[in-house]
């Protein structure tokens, strides 16, 4: 099957007083229709910088898409011009955010925005619009969808305004949902419902979806493949069960083994990855995990390694492993 | 028994009236007890509000609590005096989750760990210098950092000073309010260890808050499971992980997130979001959501018993 979506070379900068930030460095990922694939890396890695570079959402100045293209079923978004650009986002690739409220409009109930969202892109009446805003609610299991769609945001709790946003992110079926750490501020169970409602959303839609996430366990079990990024860069990329039996990466090496498992046993130590990680406006030289890699040999500090196959599927940039 | 907090109790006031009078209250605790014991750790968890942060500012009298009792080292120190309790805050601590808006940043991380030692009058400044070296190499910073600000720390260094400060005057008791929260997955390990390697020298007893389940089953000795300001669980590690018991309890293990790809399951997930602390359910507060209710629980509250030894759940399904 083709990917739906096809992201290569695509490369993301800012240009600030204290240098130029590399936030993404030539990031390549594709996903198919009703696939999953997850972006998973620490904090300030490049993840949210890549999804907003999709959208074409970074803001200019001071960020700028230096390099690359993204093919969403052939047309490449980096080559559209405004206007285009804005025909596509809702229709062929959607986003939900962390914190609903940065996608939803604390002014209008969530009824009329989604059945704003809908008018953009569609030739519909008025009255068909606000069905489906409410044929919307009730897909993403917000009870009582009637009465719901006359609420503003605030009157919602915040797993509720989450399916809400989730509702008028798929509105318009677009292609490919991309999803930045939608679960992060939630609590557990509201999180699993939420998991559980995309999943479902996506095999019943044949969505492609994109999960942004720092949380390995969400990555086990929502991802069928799963890219790791550092410092801006893809240092590994294979299939969740794949990657997580047998990490190619030192750094994905000592993350899996710095997180606490059930059932280890008292008295046991977790692994620790000494240091932190680069700024990017400063990065080394050679490989950006070397200062902390315990595998690191001369040639690490010297080049950056390349992103090689290590098994059918499975892709890792060490000079080492 | 080094903590001994019985029938603990917070609320709140939610709305007041036109003339000051309280209408409604947030019962963010609601007749907590437990017990912790030299060299131990307490893991409390449960969602986003149902109390862990207030059960943990109350023992340390950082919130006064509305009623029960607090019996810290076999002594009553539910009503000690200011003074008092100033004085007693050497032997109890506590750890917050943010380390980035804890420590004060116009100061020097060396002043930051020094000043419970100076407040408290202990040595002099000679003296103080040389102990606050030992507690910087103690949690694995270098004492030549102590002339740093918080900014030019990582968040786990920054996590390793609070850690410190709470360290200097020699505490026997820590409360861990979600220590390990903000930081990053390969950060986390270095400030865990470091609780448990502390532990392992010094004997210190910890409430450790969180809601990651994974890190409390690394870290904890026992395990309180709160639900909207009460304790419906609370047994040893090794059986609520295994074999737990309240409805609620299982809930949350089947929505932890498992990070081994191998064992992913077809889980049922339970429905609903936490109800208002302010207006709670009547019966046991976990009916709209629980998948085994009887019409009893609708009306009636289950109290926490003793099941099994040493293994207490409020639940009426549970015999
Ligand atoms: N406006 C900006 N100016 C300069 N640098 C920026 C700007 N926005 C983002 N960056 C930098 O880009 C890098 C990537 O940020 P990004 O938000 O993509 O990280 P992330 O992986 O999503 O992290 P998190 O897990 O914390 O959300 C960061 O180092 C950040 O400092
Ligand atoms: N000073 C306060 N005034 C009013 N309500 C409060 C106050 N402090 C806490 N509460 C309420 O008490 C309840 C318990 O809060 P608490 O902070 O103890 O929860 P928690 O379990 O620590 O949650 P979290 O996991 O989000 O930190 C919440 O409903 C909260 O809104
Ligand atoms: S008492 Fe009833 S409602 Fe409460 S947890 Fe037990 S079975 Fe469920
Ligand atoms: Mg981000
Ligand atoms: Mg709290």
């Amino acid at each position: 099957m083709a990917p739906v979506l096809e992201v290569s070379g695509l490369s993301t900068v800012f240009h600030t007083r204290a240098g130029i930030v590399r936030a993404v460095q030539d990031v390549s990922f594709s996903v198919e229709a009703g696939e999953t694939l997850a972006i998973v890396g620490e904090s300030g890695c490049g993840k949210t910088m890549t999804a907003l570079s999709l959208m074409r959402l970074i803001p200019s100045p001071p960020g700028e898409i230096t390099a690359g293209s993204v093919k969403v079923a052939g047309t490449d978004l980096l080559k559209l011009d405004e206007p285009g650009m804005r025909k596509m986002r809702g229709s062929q690739i959607a986003m939900i955010f962390q914190e609903p409220m940065t996608a939803l409009n604390p002014l209008l109930t969530v009824g009329r925005q989604i059945a704003e969202m809908v008018s953009l892109h569609e030739n519909v009446s008025r009255r068909a619009a606000n069905a489906r805003a409410v044929e919307m609610l009730h897909h993403v299991r917000i009870p009582a969808p009637e009465r719901r769609a006359r609420e503003y945001p605030h009157q919602m709790s915040g797993g509720m305004r989450q399916r809400a946003m989730i509702a008028m992110a798929l509105a318009c079926r677009p292609k490919v949902l991309i999803a930045d750490e939608p679960t992060t501020a939630l609590d557990v169970t509201i999180q699993a419902q939420v998991l559980d409602l995309i999943g479902d959303l996506r095999k019943e839609l044949g969505t492609a979806v994109v999960l942004i996430t720092h949380d390995l366990g969400v990555v086990a079990e929502t991802a069928d493949r799963m890219i790791v990024m550092y410092a801006g860069r893809k240092v590994e990329e294979g299939t969740t069960k794949d990657l997580f039996a047998d990490p190619s990466h030192p750094y994905l090496q000592g993350l899996l083994a710095s997180i606490p498992k059930f059932g280890a046993g008292e008295g046991t130590r977790l692994r620790e990855i000494p240091g932190i990680v680069p700024a990017l406006n400063n990065l080394p030289k050679g490989c950006a995990f070397a200062p902390r890699c315990s595998a690191a040999v001369a040639k690490c500090q010297e080049a950056i390694p390349p992103l090689e196959t290590k098994r059918p599927g499975h892709a890792a940039a060490c000079w080492v492993t | 028994m080094l903590l001994d907090v019985t029938d603990l109790r917070k609320t709140f006031p939610a709305r007041t009236g036109l003339f000051g009078n309280v209408i409604d209250r947030v019962h963010a605790v609601d007749g907590v007890s437990f017990r912790i014991a030299e060299g131990r750790t307490l893991g409390l968890v449960g969602e986003s509000g149902c109390g862990k942060s207030t059960v943990g500012r109350a023992i340390l009298r950082l919130i006064e609590p509305s009623s029960g009792t607090i019996r810290f080292q076999g002594d009553d120190i539910t009503n000690l005096p200011p003074k008092q309790m100033r004085a007693l805050r050497r032997r109890m601590q506590i750890v917050f989750q943010d380390p980035y808006s804890s420590l004060n940043p116009r100061k020097r991380a060396g002043d930051i760990v020094a000043e419970p030692l100076l407040v408290h009058g202990i040595a002099n400044a000679a003296e103080r210098r040389e102990m606050t070296e030992a507690i910087f190499a103690k949690v694995g910073l270098q004492p030549r950092q102590m002339g740093l600000f918080p900014h030019q720390f990582s968040g786990g260094q920054r996590q390793r000073i609070s850690i410190a400060r709470a360290l200097a005057l020699g505490p026997a008791f820590i409360v861990a309010d979600e220590p390990v929260s903000a930081l990053d997955v390969s950060v986390q390990a270095q400030v865990i260890n470091l609780l448990m390697d502390l532990q392992a020298q010094d004997g210190l007893s910890y409430l450790f808050i969180s809601h990651n389940l994974a890190v409390v089953e690394h870290v904890s000795h026992d395990v309180a499971v709160m639900y909207l300001g009460r304790i419906v669980e609370h047994t040893d590690k090794a059986t609520i992980f295994a074999k737990p018991l309240h409805p609620y309890t299982q809930a949350l293990m089947a929505a932890v997130p498992v990070a081994d790809p191998s064992v992913r399951r077809d889980k049922k997930h339970v429905m609903g979001d936490v109800p208002s602390p302010i207006d709670r359910p009547k019966g046991c507060h976990f009916h709209p959501r629980c998948p085994l209710a009887q019409p009893r629980c609708r009306t009636e509250e289950p109290v926490l018993r003793e099941v099994q030894p040493n293994h207490r759940v409020a639940c009426h399904l549970v015999a």
